[in-house]
């Protein structure tokens, strides 16, 4: 295959876009969330103040090479899930690197930033962040299995691994979208997108008074902000796979911010209305009301 | 000192026995240093303005005045608004609310906090108790000045101030933050001998390393 260098730049451009994207969308939740509960809520520019603070402290301290590694290993699996996979259908500028079988890529990056957070917090030696990382792996192991069990089930249902495809395979109306063609996978990857989104009801991993804040518990300075960049592109580069998966990808800039926001908001909007599960709890959630809609759907497919 | 901070010796997974010194081997003894700013001035301005409009506050209550903290994170007061936001850790955190009074056993463990916190540090008094001592000025067991054992940036004044109060004493933490005046991590380096000799005049039962990293 050739490779096209031109691709480069306009990954990065993509990169940019989603970034500056992901900082405002957090702010913008946040602050919805802050309404809810009849606060104002924080300015909207809020989180560059916050990335920008973190870079500037004058000092900071290491606790072995894991330690460095960790933020790293975070960022680049949110920078290669939103690399991996196609942001605009159609668009040449902006279909990155995408291949024929990215999907399972996709899948494998999804857990990579989880598990380099996971060495990292724990070379920081500190047991809060221990515990914090056990229920971590546990919760998004078991949120992982229905959305692995919705994306086969798309797989099978379109006999291809490629995002492209199934994207193209969705086009022309809403009604081709998998959201109406194969609505048991949707629920199932949608009922794991709340395990993932690190919101209420699962955010049980981060913790702030019981286990302060959980993984990144001491992380400081350059660390945190890297790991803050990423809290900015991850859960977009998520919300692009589901977006491009089950609802119909978006041919364009605006309908791609409108439908990430509107995937957004699904789990900001379940997480004002629920409060916490502990991770058992979570656990036998998914494994009970999500885990068979996925196998359901891989059945009826 | 405490049992499992004394010396004592461990078998190694290979049986090889050696000696732990637990406050030499698993702390750092390096004393704090002086860190300047950037070099360049217009760059350390925008870095101040940075600091000062994202102020993240260890959320640690020691006496009656933690109590005022709380109201700020609600509806009524918002401070989030202001980009004041509150930190688990103190990691994180830039700004350290002595609230109220404290005790000698309380020091102990606010002086663990705020130097593990990164600098630029800033410490807030809030309440009489931290000027001098206030109703407790002859109390056997609490601190009377607390600038004498953490560098103070702003004091505010009352007993108990009301959260009106906190929020102005944020307004002008910023103010001072933004005129590059909010320097005390290198106040607390450079006279880390005197405010040690302070801390160990009260605090007695000393089993912590001189600097906890
Ligand atoms: S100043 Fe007053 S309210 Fe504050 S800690 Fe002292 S006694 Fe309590």
């Amino acid at each position: 295959m050739q490779f096209d260098w031109m691709k480069i730049p306009y990954s990065l451009l993509t990169l940019f876009i989603v970034v500056n994207y992901g900082f405002l969308l957090g702010a913008l939740i946040q602050k919805m969330g802050a309404r809810a509960g009849r606060r104002y809520g924080i300015p909207i520019w809020q989180n560059y103040v916050d990335m920008l603070k973190n870079y500037s402290m004058r000092s900071s301290i290491t606790h072995g090479a894991m330690f460095y590694l960790g933020p790293v290993f975070r960022l680049s699996g949110g920078v290669g899930l939103l690399l991996f996979v196609p942001t605009i259908y159609g668009s040449y500028m902006f279909s990155n690197l995408s291949f024929a079988g990215d999907l399972i890529l996709a899948l494998y990056f999804v857990f990579f930033g989880t598990l380099g957070m996971a060495l990292g917090a724990g070379e920081s030696g500190h047991p809060h962040a221990a515990i914090g990382i056990t229920r971590g792996l546990s919760q998004v192991s078991t949120a992982e299995l229905p959305f692995a069990l919705a994306v086969f089930s798309v797989a099978l249902q379109y006999q291809t691994l490629s995002v492209t495809d199934i994207v193209a395979a969705q086009q022309g109306g809403m009604m081709n979208w998998t959201l109406f063609t194969n609505p048991l996978a949707v629920a199932a990857a949608m009922l794991a997108f709340l395990g993932t989104m690190m919101r209420p009801p699962f955010d049980v991993v981060v913790a702030p008074q019981e286990i302060p804040i959980g993984p990144p518990t001491e992380y400081h300075s350059s660390y945190l902000a890297m790991m803050q960049t990423n809290r900015a592109i991850f859960p977009i580069a998520k919300i692009v796979i589901y977006m491009n998966l089950f609802f119909g990808g978006a041919d364009s800039w605006p309908v791609f911010f409108f439908k990430v926001f509107l995937i957004y908001l699904w789990s900001a909007f379940v997480g004002v209305v629920f409060p916490r599960f502990r991770v058992e709890q979570s656990i036998r959630w998914f494994l009970i009301w999500a885990v068979p809609l996925g196998i359901l759907s891989i059945v009826l497919v | 000192m405490k049992e499992e901070l004394k010396i004592r010796v461990v078998k190694g997974p290979d049986g090889v026995e050696f000696e732990v010194e637990p406050l030499r081997d698993y702390y750092c003894e390096a004393a704090p240093t002086v860190m300047p700013g950037a070099y360049i001035k217009i760059v350390e301005d925008m870095f101040n303005w940075a600091r000062s409009e994202s102020i993240w506050i260890l959320g640690f209550g020691t006496g009656c005045g933690a109590i005022e903290m709380r109201p700020l994170m609600t509806p009524r007061f918002d401070a989030y608004r202001y980009g004041v936001q509150w930190r688990p850790t103190p990691r994180q955190a830039n700004l350290f609310v002595i609230s109220g009074y404290l005790s000698t056993k309380t020091l102990k463990r606010a002086i663990r906090a705020y130097e593990q916190m990164q600098s630029p540090k800033y410490v807030i008094g809030l309440g009489s108790c931290t000027i001098n001592g206030g109703m407790y000025w002859d109390s056997y067991n609490t601190i009377k000045r607390l600038d004498d054992y953490l560098p103070v940036d702003l004091y505010i004044a009352g007993c108990m101030p009301r959260p009106e109060a906190l929020l102005a004493g944020f307004m002008d933490m910023k103010k001072l933050i933004r005129a590059g005046r909010g320097e005390g991590a290198n106040l607390y380096a450079e006279n880390f001998e005197w405010y040690k000799a302070n801390q160990k005049r009260v605090i007695h039962d000393w089993d912590m390393p001189d600097y906890n990293w």
